[in-house]
């Protein structure tokens, strides 16, 4: 078992008010699964996102990370556990602007120590492996939408992490280059790599193996994909259950 | 670290224009701290420069009490004692006949200004009357010619010795010894012409006087007045027991604030204490513009972490920790305050090159090492607040923050 998450729940305060964002959510992921997040806004899927990738500490439950207890992880071991174990592609790509595609992809070997001369090896076999070998020294501001993407997935994969974190890849992407994004996540997928994903497009949603749909903190449906209309079909039956 | 500071630097470098106004502040306070306390100092400098040329272990009875006990000059009572003629010719005898384990020469000094005349050159000279061993006491030797003997004083001869500013003023590039020049009403021969030496404190250089034997000035010009004694005093005898010596020799003739008996060091104590305190005044106003250069830093630092709050979420996310990004933040504000030290160091350094020609500035390695260390613990005190605001950033706030 690759993580393990057991009964895990997140409260937030907001004046009087507890808003359970997460409530008592379990799940179990193994190695090389590809799993699709979705669910209405407000479901409670993102904040499952931040909860497993070690960004945010769950009010309650237990997260076992590669049969290591994680939850109680201060914020310094959570820092090396993201370093070590997690890769982040977000929506808005998140590079650092006036740097280039090198300097980007090698920044969590930057926070991993790892030597200068190590660092741009390894960035530039990333920066090659997403077909962007010959833009190593350009700047996010002279890449296309879907270049910066495949910068933010080499980044996400330059320090060989256990797990890999997709917030709405594809969503601020035009269709062409959203193919291509994709089409690197099956490869990576097949390749062995664990990937989780949210979005909220069951186009996007059919190229994962596994369906986890939230409501209103609840996981509401873990089924296995068998393609789009299935996606659309088990989104649509959560809806109606109101 | 190392890699910190490579991220900090490229932080730097990536907004050059707002860096370089960052610095704006620091620039002109370092430069000006270390141009004013480098005027200040070089003065110093100079200063004691000058007294070292004449000796420690000469002493100057002066009417009246110029140095008032805490230092500094005396108030408007000095001034008026300073102005009578108390000091007689014979103290000097006097003097050296009660003192000889102590004092070993002494001279009598009386200046004077008067018209003076060669060809059709004709302005005011200062006249500093005196006897020969002025050339030995006040180490003033004779470029050209000799000095005046203690016959020529004695016999009142008519003979001058020239300082090289008046003898260039009055002969140019003609050889002056043995020419006549003519002072109030009568003709002096020239002797001799002395040695360049500058300096001169409180009244002209000692290269533009005319020296004259002090009889023949007594006579000629109508001077009773006697500006100081000047004692040379043994070598071997500590100097404070010599002016003992000399005061109570004096006070069975003068009263105890009719004279003062001062010797280099209280004159030298006196001056480097006034311009040591100026130093420290000019320091002082210009470190406020350091201080305002600071808050600069501290606000375009807060400005910073602002903006750039999503680059901190980000590098937060991909695993530095809080400590690493405060580092960042602190080296950034270190760096910039650093950078704009050095600057400012180059110019002050550029400004005091330029200076050279007219002013003794000076800028000395505690100004440079002050530079460093004030800027840097200025980008580190100011830059603490906006690198703890950045390393306290939630990395789930800080990546939704738009």
């Amino acid at each position: 078992m690759l993580l393990k998450i057991n009964k895990v729940s997140k409260h937030y305060k907001i004046g009087d008010n507890i808003i359970k964002a997460l409530n008592n959510v379990d799940l179990n992921i193994e190695e090389g699964e590809f799993i699709a997040v979705m669910g209405p806004s407000g479901s409670g899927k993102s904040t499952f996102l931040q909860v497993v990738s070690m960004l945010a500490q769950p009010s309650s439950g237990q997260i076992t990370l590669k049969g290591k207890d994680v939850t109680e992880y201060n914020e310094i071991e959570r820092s090396k556990l993201r370093n070590q174990e997690i890769g982040f592609i977000f929506q808005q790509f998140n590079l650092l602007p006036r740097t280039s595609a090198l300097d980007n992809v090698a920044l969590p070997l930057l926070y991993a120590k790892v030597n200068i001369k190590e660092r741009e090896k390894r960035s530039k076999e990333m920066l090659e492996k997403v077909g962007l070998g010959d833009r190593l020294n350009n700047t996010p501001a002279q890449l296309s939408g879907g270049q910066q993407q495949r910068v933010a997935i080499a980044r996400a994969l330059v320090n060989n992490p256990s797990i890999i974190f997709a917030d709405e890849p594809a969503g601020n992407l035009d269709s062409k280059s959203g193919e291509e994004i994709k089409k690197i996540l099956t490869k990576l997928n097949k390749e062995g790599k664990t990937i989780i994903m949210v979005t909220h497009e069951p186009d996007d949603a059919s190229i994962a193996k596994r369906l986890v749909i939230f409501k209103d903190g609840e996981i509401v449906n873990d089924s296995k994909i068998k393609g789009q209309k299935q996606i659309e079909k088990n989104n649509k039956e959560v809806e109606d259950k109101n | 670290m190392r890699d910190t500071f490579i991220v900090a630097i490229k932080a730097i470098l990536v907004n050059k224009v707002r860096s370089l106004l960052t610095m704006l502040g620091v620039i002109i306070g370092v430069g000006s701290v270390v141009l004013l306390t480098s005027i200040g100092t070089g003065l110093q400098a100079y200063v004691e420069e000058q007294f070292a040329a004449l000796g420690t272990n000469t002493l100057y009875i002066v009417p009246g009490t110029p140095f008032s006990e805490g230092g500094g000059f005396g108030g408007q009572a000095s001034v008026i004692e300073g102005t009578k003629p108390v000091l007689k010719k014979q103290y000097l005898r006097e003097i050296l006949r009660n003192n000889r384990e102590v004092i070993n020469d002494g001279l009598v000094m009386a200046v004077a200004i008067n018209k003076a005349k060669y060809q059709n050159t004709e302005q005011k000279v200062s006249l500093l009357g005196t006897t020969s061993n002025f050339e030995n006491i006040y180490s003033t030797k004779t470029n050209k010619g000799e000095w005046f003997s203690k016959i020529d004083n004695e016999k009142k001869s008519a003979v001058v010795v020239l300082g090289p500013t008046v003898a260039e003023e009055f002969f140019g590039n003609i050889d002056p010894i043995g020419k006549k020049i003519k002072i109030g009403s009568k003709s002096y021969r020239v002797v001799g012409v002395t040695e360049k030496k500058g300096g001169g404190f409180g009244g002209p250089s000692f290269d533009s006087y005319v020296y004259i034997p002090l009889e023949t000035m007594y006579d000629d010009l109508d001077v009773q007045f006697i500006d100081n004694l000047t004692l040379k005093a043994n070598e071997e005898v500590d100097i404070k027991v010599a002016i003992k010596a000399v005061e109570e020799t004096l006070l069975k003739e003068l009263d105890e604030d009719e004279f003062t008996v001062v010797d280099q060091t209280q004159i030298l104590e006196t001056i480097t204490g006034i311009l040591g305190m100026f130093t420290i005044g000019l320091g002082g106003i210009s470190a406020i513009s350091l201080v305002v250069g600071g808050i600069g830093i501290m606000n375009i630092m807060l400005v910073s972490v602002t903006e750039r709050t999503r680059e901190i979420g980000l590098r937060k996310a991909l695993g530095a920790t809080p400590n690493t990004i405060l580092t960042q933040f602190l080296i950034e504000a270190a760096l910039l305050s650093l950078i704009g030290g050095l600057i400012g160091l180059i110019i002050a350094y550029l400004g005091s090159l330029a200076l050279q020609p007219y002013f003794p500035a000076k800028v000395t390695m505690n100004a440079v090492l002050m530079a460093f260390g004030v800027s840097t613990a200025v980008g580190l005190f100011f830059g603490a607040a906006p690198a703890k605001k950045a390393a306290s950033l939630s990395p789930i706030e800080a990546l939704r923050y738009e």
